[in-house]
Order: structure tokens, then sequence, then C-alpha cells
């Protein structure tokens, strides 16, 4: 399961780092297993398209590799857009079989992504994260 | 045994006792090292529960025919063998609950709701699972008393030279902690807690669910106030644990469940609680279940606690040596002598969800994650472990396999 581009993207994480005063940004855990994820958006001129994206975090390397591959699909494309970026698109980017408890893993940072775009943007959040966005604390 | 002979087991022999253990996961013998969050059951125990279910099942005290009466002589006679399993002065002290943590939520909301005020302190561990952290915690928030902590010394061991910085907070009211930590197998120094407890006037909780499966206890020589245990853990099912607690306190407390079988009598204006045990044991008990920790606590009897014990502190100090040699790994927790069958542990660069998903691959079972002890791993700097337990199935090849499968870790996130 820690095929080669997954230990690439955990060892080499794409889009590491912090956006000061961020247009939008969440930040999540996952209580299992104490995977973190904050993920930073900047938008451009339009106000809607994601012009710079950044995540930081720590936690297994599915949780941090997601995260990262997550950032290069999402880097240009509009908050409308990655509203509606459903968790199987991301999956079939991963590639791998995961067990439920490893699913949590893999989509922390899509949940955090929609809940910072839910929040500045008002694009939909689905009710499989809706209770995230109470948990997530603005950071 | 002759004067000095140390009591030993045979874990390969025992071994046959368990089913589930010849089996295999991904093409791999399983190697079951995760006994510290719930033990394998020998065929003993099965066969204890189905029997009772095939010839003798019926309710407990309801009844005046013969199954009846047949369900409640095993309920309660194994209700006496566990109450023998922990020296109890009566079984009539012995309440059976769903777990250790119900058993401790008992004594929260029955003693500690009712019994807490402005200017008290309820004292915890830094050192607790959350099942004995949490119902002290919200008891205190709830009735405005102090919550206080006992810290940890860098050994992960508790720290009673600082036991003077919280005798001046208040009036200290109850104390509570875990005779075997569940995160770093610690063994605490719960005789010398429990004097102090005393010397304050206050209560002594003791959380014994990572230890009565490993060893002998003795509540009249701990001389704590309230024992609790679950079965799950000592080779029994789950869904029962014990509460042990003295008389005088449990017949002055407030019942936890109300509803059947716990009453006197009911009247429109007024409801009067049974006697004990049954003031605490409201609806249909987990029956078979408590036959099943009956039998449990024989096979125990049977194995030996000594050799239990004796067993596992080999297997331990086998772990601390052999996994020393693992490049980049961090053992948490106390020298071999003061801790249970319990390695702690975290691979540089490597999440314990990764290395525990490695060792999958090899059949190897561990336990990745903060082992419902948040406030030892902000103390410890991490926001998990790997936790690799040992019980008196444990063989040192798997720990030989383990040591392997972290290697083999290693290797694959360099």
């Amino acid at each position: 399961m820690y095929r080669e581009v997954i230990l690439d993207h955990y060892k080499n994480p794409r889009r590491h780092g912090v956006i000061e005063d961020a247009d939008a940004s969440a930040e999540g855990m996952n209580p299992l297993c104490g995977d973190e994820v904050a993920i930073y958006v900047e938008f451009g001129d339009d106000g809607e398209t994601i012009d710079e994206v950044k995540f930081s975090g720590r936690g297994c390397a599915i949780s941090q590799a997601a995260t990262s591959m997550l950032m290069e699909m999402v880097q240009g494309r509009t908050a409308t857009e990655i509203g509606e970026l459903s968790k199987d698109e991301l999956l079939e980017e991963i590639g791998i079989p995961l067990t439920p408890i490893r699913l949590k893993c893999a989509l922390l940072g899509l949940g955090v992504l929609k809940v910072a775009l839910h929040r500045s943007k008002g694009t939909p959040l689905p009710d499989e994260w809706a209770g995230l966005d109470d948990q997530f604390k603005v950071s | 045994m002759a004067v000095g002979a140390r009591a030993t087991l045979d874990a390969r022999k025992l071994r046959a006792d368990f089913p589930i253990l010849h089996q295999e996961i991904n093409g791999k013998p399983l190697a079951y090292l995760d006994s510290a969050v719930t033990s394998q059951k020998p065929r003993q125990v099965l066969d204890a529960m189905t029997n009772f279910y095939e010839t003798s099942y019926g309710n407990v005290h309801r009844g005046v025919y013969g199954l009846a009466e047949r369900a409640t002589e095993a309920f309660e006679g194994a209700r006496d063998r566990i109450a023998r399993f922990v020296n109890a002065p009566s079984s009539r002290e012995l309440i059976f609950t769903r777990n250790a943590t119900e058993s401790l939520n008992l004594v929260a909301y029955g003693y500690g709701l009712a019994s807490f005020g402005p200017g008290d302190v309820v004292v915890v561990t830094e050192l607790e699972h959350h099942s004995n952290f949490v119902p002290w915690q919200y008891v205190a928030k709830r009735t405005g008393a102090t919550f206080r902590m006992i810290p940890l010394t860098d050994t992960g061991e508790l720290d009673l030279d600082r036991l003077d910085e919280i005798t001046g907070d208040g009036d200290i009211k109850l104390v509570a902690t875990n005779l075997v930590s569940n995160a770093l197998g610690t063994v605490n120094p719960v005789e010398k807690l429990t004097a102090w407890a005393h010397e304050q006037g206050a209560l002594m909780v003791v959380d014994a669910a990572q230890a009565a499966p490993h060893r002998a206890i003795d509540v009249q020589a701990l001389d704590c106030d309230f024992l609790a245990f679950s079965a799950h853990k000592m080779c029994g099912p789950s869904g029962v644990g014990a509460l042990w607690g003295r008389r005088e306190l449990l017949e002055a407390m407030e019942p936890f469940n109300l509803g059947g079988h716990m009453i006197r009598k009911v009247q429109f204006d007024e409801t009067t609680w049974g006697d004990l045990p049954h003031k605490f044991e409201a609806g249909t008990s987990p029956i078979a279940e408590a036959v099943g920790f009956g039998a449990a606590v024989d096979y125990l009897n049977e194995v030996g606690l000594d050799a239990i014990e004796q067993h596992e502190h080999e297997l331990v100090g086998y772990a601390l040596e052999r996994m020393a040699d693992v490049p980049g790994i961090k053992l948490y927790g106390p020298a071999p002598e003061k801790r249970a069958g319990i390695v702690s542990f975290n691979m540089d660069g490597i999440h314990p969800h990764d290395v525990a998903q490695v060792l999958d691959w090899d059949g190897v079972a561990i336990r990745a994650g903060h082992h419902c002890c948040q406030p030892l791993m902000a103390k410890l700097g991490v926001a998990a472990t790997n936790r690799a337990s040992f019980y008196l199935y444990t063989v040192t090849e798997e720990i030989d396999r383990l040591t392997d499968g972290l290697l083999r870790a290693r290797k694959v996130f360099g």
C-alpha cells in the first residue's frame, strides 16, 4: 500500500508551509490517531480561482501524502469546483485500497479544505463533512 | 513448589487453549501483541459460556423454577470466585458492571457527585487512562471541586515527591490511580499512594483493569477503597467487569443505575434500595458473561498469577533488549523491573499507524494510537505511540517477528 508515489509525497510534501493572512484557512485533526492538517488558500483576482495553496501538519504517511497530492490537484481550480470535488476523485489519485480507518486518514485534508472554502466562500459542505465544520477551529 | 523456586508457565502449551491464535493473517501466522487492549479467550472460558447457555441459562434472582435457580447459582458462584480473586472480604462487595469504565463511573456518580463540593480536591495522575480521568474531571466540574493531577517523572513514574504541592490546595477527598499503566506498563506504588490518600482523609480508587490480568490482586493488602477491573482483558468475555468497594461506603452511596432488581420497595412517592450487591445491579445482568468471567479467573488461578507475572517480566526484558537494536527507535517507560508486559515506542520519522500497518503485513498485531491517554501523550510530546503488549500465551518468537517487522518498516520509510 505504500507505493512509491505515496512515500515520495510523504517524504517530500508538495506545497508544504503556511500562508500568513490567507484568504481561507482551516485546520483539523483525526482524533483516532492524532493526524493534523492545516490548509491555507489565496484566491486570484477573480476571488474564486485558487492562486496559491499550502498545507502544514503531521501524521501518518497516508494523511500527509494524500493532502500533498490534494494540493497538486486543486491548485488553479475554482472554489466552486473544489466544493463539488468528490472524495472518489482524490481516492483515485491516491490509487491504493484503504481500510475504513485509513480512509479517514486519506480524506482528512480534503475535509479541511472543504471546510476552509465553505467558511470563506460559502461552498457547500456535504453531509459527511458537515460535522467537521464545528470541530475544526479556524486557525 | 520448592521454596525459592520461581513460578513458571509453558506459553507454548497454553497456546493450545486459544483457538484464535491458530490462524494466518496476510498469509503469516498471527502474532497477537495487543493483549493490553483486550486479551484472547481460552477454550475453557468459551466452553463454560456455551455450556451455560445450553444447559443452565435463565434470568437470575427472579424465577422459582429449577432453571432459574441453576442460573442464579452459576452467576453467584462466579461472583464468589471473582471476589476471592481480589481477596475481597465479602462477595457482597463485588458489583458486576459492564467493564472497568462503568465501575469507575459508578463511583464517580454514586459517590463523587453526592460528596464533592467547592474547596474539595479530587486527585488523579498524569498516567491515567481516560476512564479514570474524565469521570473525575467531569464530576469535579459539576460539583465545583478542584481537579489535580500527580505529575510524572521523565521515566514515566509517578512523582510522589510532588504530593506536597497538592496538599495545600484544599480538602483532598479522593485519589484515583491505575495500578498498572496501559500506555507505559508502569507498575505504580499504589500502597504508598493509598497511605498518603488516607493520611489526607481521602478515599483511594484503583483502576486495576491493566493489573488484574497480570498479577495477583489483594484489595486488603492494597488497602484501597474501590477497585475496578474488566473481564475482557483477563481471558474473559467483553461486556462484564467488576467493582469492588468497601461495604460501608457502598452501603452509604447513592445508586447509579435505577430500575428493576435494585429496589427493596417501590411506591408512588418513594422507592427504597435493595441490599448489596443488588443495589448497583439494575436490570438484567450480563449473566453468561459473568459465568465466563468466573471461568476466566479459574483459568488464571490454574495457570498461576505469579507465573504469569514472571513470564511477562521475562518477555518485556527480552523485548526491550531486542528492540533497542532497531535504528531510530525510542522506547518509553520505566526499567523492566518496574513494568508489566507492555512496551510503548516510536520510530523516528514513521507515524505509529504506518508502523502498525507494515507489521500487519507480517501478521503482527500491535496497537498504534494515544491509548486513551492524551494527557500522557502531551507529556511525552507525541500524538501517538506504538504499543506491543504481552500475555501468558506470548512467545519470544513473536517478539522476534515484531523486531523483524520494525526493521522492515525502517527499510520502507528510510
